[in-house]
């Protein structure tokens, strides 16, 4: 397997995630939704992303309030959503904790809502994170899934519970449980989250990268560096 | 209360630093929907009492110094609301109705914390905002007192629902843009314009799409010195106070 950055891994767990969906929108300052939504279009040249904050080629002419007005309609069936806390029944926290204050809700309170596929994702998996219950729920819904830094959960709709699904390579299955703040559910055995394929890296490195550069240029030059191998040597 | 863009949307930046040399002070900010550079200078310099806004964010460069120091600190009230809510109010406004009422919010706190928002089974009734000024920063006016916006939407909803706009400006068009078929789509009509000022780069460091872009490293080394009330007055000292330095470098 050729060695691979941990925004990668994450980026084409995310493309897995997008199987079957039409439409993605991705809010503000998620570089790697982003990638993992152009890694998926790669695959599936019809599905359709719609990045909210992007400078040239913003897909909306009616303002910001366009995206709403979609999701209204049932036209997004995929967002993303990050959070200061998120806990185990779902909800995210956008605000305010431990005496913090955080930038603030942005669409989060609607969309969650009124998206069907809302995938959850924070990079920083700890007890900080993820927790118990959030001190300030700016959006409750129905997650599709939890995806860490460190692991993958997918929601349980009946019981309204997070199973774990796997972890990511370096890491176990004691430190998830270590680093989780909240109490979810996992098989007897749990598998290891599977590593990028060559070809998925190809994608990354080549026609996202530069994707990705032009809307978050600090990031892409921090993930793909320019000595980092090109396309044509992966 | 004054509407402001976020800063992907033409913010008055120009203005926003005479306010600051001008020592205005109790401003109430209205984010439409979120706020970012120009209200953190803002907050910083002293000149803001409350702010309504989905939220305050640099974007890619990271927190907002000043907002989150003076929330910290109890020194500045937030009402917290989110994007579409604030699109509603407005658009209320503009219809001169007293309410919209909005689907899909009701599993958050904001719901419980804004006593104005009133839940109505699954749909919750939020009361209109008229602001007093919206400001902002257009690509064009022309001869008739009309600004181009383009696609930026979101300032002519302000617009519409604001009893005055101040709009600051790239560059004058001779004549009438509005008889001009390709350009009027993006244009908010003189009906709406109280004053225009005529200033040349006026968003920097944020950008104006088509003409300049956003100056990202002058942001993020914002946001660095704005870390701390030290560094933020060096700041406002060296790029906005200090004339000769204040306007954009290009």
């Amino acid at each position: 397997m050729d060695s691979y950055a941990p925004e990668e891994l994450l980026a084409c767990v995310i493309a897995g995630l997008l199987a079957g969906a039409r439409h993605a929108a991705v809010g503000a300052s998620s570089p790697i939704p982003a990638s993992g939504c152009f890694l998926r279009k790669n695959l599936d040249p019809a599905f359709r992303i719609s990045l909210q904050q992007r400078r040239e080629s913003n897909p909306f002419t009616e303002g910001s309030r366009e995206l709403f007005d979609l999701a209204g309609q049932g036209r997004i069936d995929v967002f993303f959503l990050g959070g200061a806390q998120i806990d185990g029944g779902g909800a995210i926290n956008l605000v305010r904790a431990e005496g913090k204050r955080f930038p603030g809700s942005f669409g989060s309170a609607y969309m969650y809502g009124v998206v069907p596929r809302t995938i959850l994702f924070r990079e920083e998996h700890s007890r900080r994170t993820l927790v118990p219950q959030v001190e300030f729920a700016s959006a409750r819904g129905t997650p599709a899934a939890l995806l860490t830094g460190k692991a993958l959960f997918l929601w349980q709709k009946e019981t309204r519970r997070f199973r774990l699904e796997s972890f990511h390579p370096g890491s176990t299955l004691e430190e998830i449980r270590d680093l989780t703040g909240f109490a979810f559910d996992a098989a007897a055995r749990v598998p290891q989250t599977a590593g990028p394929e060559a070809a998925q890296l190809a994608i990354l490195r080549g026609v996202v990268r530069s994707t990705i550069t032009d809307i978050y240029p600090d990031f892409g030059r921090r993930v793909w560096p320019a000595a980092s191998p090109r396309t044509d040597e992966a | 209360m004054l509407a402001l863009p976020p800063d992907y949307s033409l913010v008055a930046m120009e203005v926003v630093r005479a306010l600051i040399r001008r020592k205005a002070r109790n401003l109430r900010l209205l984010g439409v929907p979120i706020l970012g550079l120009s209200a953190d200078l803002l907050i910083g310099a002293g000149c803001v009492a409350e702010v309504e806004t989905s939220a305050v964010s640099l974007g890619e460069a990271g927190l907002a110094p000043r907002f989150t120091d003076a929330v910290e600190k109890n020194s500045l009230l937030v009402r917290d609301a989110t994007c579409p809510a604030i699109h509603c109010a407005l658009q209320a406004a503009e219809k001169g109705v007293p309410f919209m009422p909005l689907a899909g919010i009701s599993g958050s706190d904001l719901v419980k914390e804004r006593e104005d928002w009133k839940a109505q089974g699954d749909v919750v009734l939020v009361p209109a905002i008229r602001p007093d000024i919206a400001l902002f920063h257009a690509r064009w006016a022309d001869e008739a007192g009309n600004v181009w916006v383009g696609r930026r939407r979101e300032l002519a909803t302000a617009a519409h629902a604001s009893r005055l706009n101040f709009v600051s400006f790239e560059e004058k068009k001779p004549g009438d843009m509005l008889d001009d078929e390709i350009l009027a789509p993006g244009v908010i009509s003189s009906i709406y314009v109280s004053g225009l000022a005529h200033a040349p780069r006026g968003a920097w460091p944020l950008g104006m799409p088509g003409l300049y872009g956003a100056d990202d490293m002058h942001v993020s080394q914002y946001a660095k010195a704005a870390r701390t009330h030290e560094g933020f007055l060096k700041y406002l000292d060296e790029w906005i106070l200090t004339p000769r330095k204040s306007s954009s470098p290009a």
